[in-house]
């Protein structure tokens, strides 16, 4: 068993980062952990334990601003922002179940290295566009900020991007600024029912070129909608969600069903019943059950019209639904140890995107590219950006790629 | 000029004829301009105040001509300032002596409109307006909306993640562009993002985004469209002082309303604008609060009827909901207005764009009134109250002796009273050369080494847009050094298990 170091502040984490630089050693870096089994198998001595790092430090929310350190556990954020009718309105999928943990854990700092997203993402963005400002120790040992407390500001190259969806691999990230929004006050959700997947990402792109400003969009197929919360049958369902305030959302969902009638049998779910079936797309539940559990998961990101496309070249067998108005494909391979990655990354080729392996033993993943790969001149360019941060590779080596 | 540029390496000026020729067989006929009369527009940006003839301008007008031209003068260590419309407010387009300045006007082609993906591929040359008016037809827009749009480019919005005056509710550019083909000081031709979301690997999009045309050349930009909003209206809320305006704007939001768009003016800039607009602003207000809704017919009458409440009980004098869309138009007419109405009222003026926690507005007001004063110079205030982006227009005569020094002090000093009350230097307009002696103000050198390795990854030689954004240059070979000390450590300090 690899050793753990549970920093107690910031100031311990830099130790650390120096004390590894000194001794060659590399480090695995880690918050609650809920993550560890995504990216390739870690080639490290010792854990670098960021959970000890914990509180929010400075909440504001007439300015819409929050700052924690990046081992504040998420549930603590969002039950804040909660009690003051706020959220991190990029809705963070939770990566937990589908791993095989638990739901509800994990850190801000661990939501943010992952760059993650929910179905609001084609909306609101991800947690690269909320990412307001940063501490945090470069594998030079050197604490670094950038950013600041402010919404707006431009001052200095924007370091946040480039950490955040970074795994880990640049810096261990030590505090956050985050930008908070109001909460919707109501939903609801229209059904577009029975559609096949080429019809579907059609309906998408009308529902979300329409005036109706629709927050998630989603298409559920036949084999995998009996698995989603809050659907009236287990047909097929194309849904588009509608949020704002109340006179609004009523408006919109009549203008958004006469939209959607010349597509199929339209339906309507209620606040209650549309609050269920986004939190189940939200957190992937088809592919969290324990029998699914053996399926190697892909995450395909491509363009949206065209996403019925990619998944039309990948095996049939394999079980898939869409979000982000099918621009976002989930998709858990047949076979336990086959993630086909040639095939699926020969799929995305033909549209564009990338794919990332979300979800394959430890064997597999030390074999098979987990994120896709890119090409050469943008490969070493990423490669001198690791080097700019972390020259010696102490933070997290090869998690990404080789030499990343 | 006070700002202090490097060196200009003499070998290079000596060499200035070879170079204009060889320059000519990558762009041939008028894409080379050489001559000091021809040079004379590209001498300055937005940023008047700074001026300096080019070594030499070249208007490529293909991605390989631009990959050949940098790869050329990364090979002769020549220097390049890329340069979309000079709109900067900033000097980010400044030329240098001793540099190529790399206009990119002619990629003014829309290459592709995506109404399915919501995306348009346009080149860096397009103008900002010209993006929306390209997607109109079909009720589409392009949302970030700076002030300049009309004349500034998309490959200048990128460089300098332009907002606008709707970024609180729609985001900046780096929220609005999925996509870009890159080109690299070595002439290396990259692609990164498309119409997907999200990078594969590292999100360098997002740190291209705003890196002030020092990372590199874009040649492509792919953004987002969105559907306009069905409708909008304003409300211009007039209040006895600028604290009651701020706590409005602290009560709408924490009501959770985000408006479309919601701009303060302080007494100075509602007098200016009233003068040169006639907007119908009221004159004996302290501070008026121009609040946009967009949305569905119903949303919006849903909301303004809530905004007027908030605005009422925040001690509101006055409060007019716009009856029309032209109405509105009214409205932001006189907030759009504010530079030039300032620019009527004083022979020359200095924008300023800190941003401030909107706490800290009545004491940043309170202490610029005192500085005034103290310099003898008058300030008028335009604020994106939404998100506490503060324009101070500082107002002074040039022909004066000496007052150009007293308006760049007086503008340091509100910049680093932005960063002593938890802001930042800029909001929107970029460090450039304008504020780059102030970064210090804001950033370690530890912070600043950290930004300028980043700058080493792209650009190892240092040769695109130097002098800007960074005060001290360092060496890349300087920089990757390693200086590990200590190392002895944590153990026992730290826990361990």
């Amino acid at each position: 068993m690899p050793d753990i170091l549970k920093p107690r502040d910031a100031k311990e984490v830099e130790d650390a980062v120096r004390w590894a630089l000194s001794h060659d050693k590399a480090l695995e870096v880690a918050g609650h952990g809920t993550k560890r089994a995504i990216g390739r198998p870690s080639q490290t001595d010792i854990t670098l334990d960021l959970s000890g790092l914990t509180g929010i430090t400075l909440y504001e929310p007439a300015e819409l601003v929050l700052s924690a350190r990046a081992g504040t556990p998420l549930a603590d954020i969002e039950t804040l922002l909660e009690k003051n009718n706020q959220e991190l309105a990029f809705e963070p999928m939770d990566y937990g179940p589908l791993l095989g943990g638990e739901a509800g854990q994990g850190t801000i700092g661990g939501v943010i290295a992952a760059n993650l997203a929910g179905p609001r993402r084609i909306k609101a963005g991800a947690a690269r566009d909320h990412f307001l400002g940063v501490t945090a120790v470069t594998g030079r040992a050197d604490t670094i900020k950038s950013g600041g407390r402010v919404v707006k500001n431009v001052t200095g190259y924007d370091m946040c991007k480039v950490l955040a969806g970074s795994w880990g691999t640049l810096a261990a990230m030590t505090d956050v600024t985050i930008k908070v929004l109001p909460r919707a006050e109501t939903q609801a959700t229209v059904l577009v029912e029975g559609l096949d997947d080429a019809r579907a990402c059609a309906a998408m792109a009308a529902a979300m070129g329409s005036s109706c400003d629709v927050s998630a969009a989603a298409h559920l197929p036949d084999h995998v909608a009996s698995y989603f919360d809050g659907l009236p049958n287990a047909e097929a369902a194309t849904a588009l969600r509608l949020e704002g305030v109340a006179p609004s959302v009523k408006h919109r969902k009549e203008v958004l069903a006469a939209l959607m009638k010349p597509f199929g049998k339209v339906a309507l779910l209620d606040e209650k019943e549309s609050r269920a079936l986004w939190r189940s797309v939200r957190q992937v539940k088809p592919f969290a059950s324990e029998a699914s559990r053996q399926r190697p998961l892909w995450r395909i990101s491509t363009a949206p019209a065209r996403g019925h496309e990619v998944a039309a070249a990948i095996t049939p067998a394999a079980q898939m639904f869409y979000d982000w108005a099918g621009g976002l494909i989930w998709v858990a391979m047949p076979y336990g140890d086959e993630p086909d990655a040639a095939s699926i990354r020969e799929a995305v080729a033909s549209v564009g995107g990338h794919a990332t392996l979300v979800r394959a033993s430890a064997s597999v993943r030390a074999s098979a590219d987990v994120f896709q790969p890119q090409e050469p001149a943008l490969a070493a360019l990423s490669k001198r950006v690791k080097d700019a941060f972390d020259p010696k590779g102490v933070l997290n080596p090869g998690r990404m790629a080789a030499g990343v | 000029m006070s700002v202090r540029m490097p060196e200009a390496d003499s070998a290079v000026l000596a060499r200035r004829a070879a170079i204009v020729k060889a320059l000519r067989t990558i762009v041939p006929g008028e894409g080379v301009i050489a001559t000091e009369r021809e040079m004379k527009p590209f001498e300055s940006d937005g940023l008047t105040a700074y001026r300096q003839t080019p070594l030499v301008v070249v208007l490529p007008e293909t991605t390989r001509q631009v990959s050949e031209v940098l790869a050329y003068c990364h090979g002769e260590g020549i220097k390049v300032v890329p340069r979309g419309a000079g709109t900067s407010l900033s000097g980010g387009a400044l030329p240098l002596e001793d540099g190529v300045l790399l206009g990119m006007a002619k990629f003014n082609r829309i290459k592709e409109i995506d109404f399915d993906n919501r995306i348009a591929v346009v080149e860096p040359g397009v103008t900002n307006l010209a993006v929306s008016n390209a997607v109109a037809h079909a009720g589409f827009y392009y949302a970030p909306d700076p002030s300049s749009q009309i004349a500034c480019t998309i490959g200048g919005n990128v460089a300098e993640n332009s907002g606008g005056v709707h970024c609180l509710k729609y985001g900046m550019t780096t929220n609005n562009v999925l996509g870009c083909e890159l080109v690299l000081m070595n002439g290396e031709v990259l692609r990164l993002g498309g119409k997907h979301l999200d990078a594969e690997g590292y999100d360098l999009l997002g740190l291209i985004t705003g890196s002030e045309g020092l990372l590199g050349v874009v040649t492509e930009v792919t953004v987002r469209i969105l559907q306009k909003a069905e409708s909008a209206r304003a409300v211009l809320v007039g209040f006895p002082s600028s604290e009651d305006a701020g706590a409005c704007v602290s009560a709408i939001i924490a009501a959770g309303i985000i408006p479309g768009g919601m701009e303060m003016m302080d007494k100075p800039a509602i007098h200016a604008v009233e003068e040169f607009v006639h907007a119908g602003y009221p004159l004996d207000v302290e501070a008026l609060l121009i609040v946009e809704l967009d949305g569905p017919v119903a949303e919006v009458d849903h909301l303004i009827a809530r905004v007027e409440a908030i605005a009422k009980a925040c001690r509101s004098t006055t409060c007019r909901v716009s009856q029309s869309e032209d109405e509105r138009l009214l409205f932001w007419a006189g907030r759009k207005a504010a530079f030039p109405a300032v620019g009527r009222i004083s022979p020359d003026y200095f924008c300023m764009d800190g941003t401030i926690p909107r706490a800290a507005l009545p004491r940043v007001l309170a202490e610029m009134k005192e500085m005034s004063a103290r310099y003898g110079l008058r300030v008028a205030n335009v604020f994106h109250a939404g998100d506490g982006n503060l324009h101070p227009l500082i107002l002074y005569d040039s022909n004066k002796d000496g007052e150009v020094e007293k308006a760049e002090n007086f503008g340091a000093e509100i910049l680093k009273l932005c960063v002593a009350v938890g802001g930042v230097l800029t909001g929107e307009h970029g460090v450039g050369v304008e504020k780059r002696d102030l970064m210090p103000v804001m950033f370690s050198e530890i912070d600043l080494n950290a930004q300028q390795r980043v700058k080493c990854a792209f650009d190892e030689k240092g040769l695109l847009n130097p002098g800007k954004v960074f005060p001290v240059l360092h060496r890349c070979a300087e920089l990757g050094r390693m200086h590990i000390s200590g190392g002895k450590l944590p153990f026992p300090d730290i826990p361990r298990f």
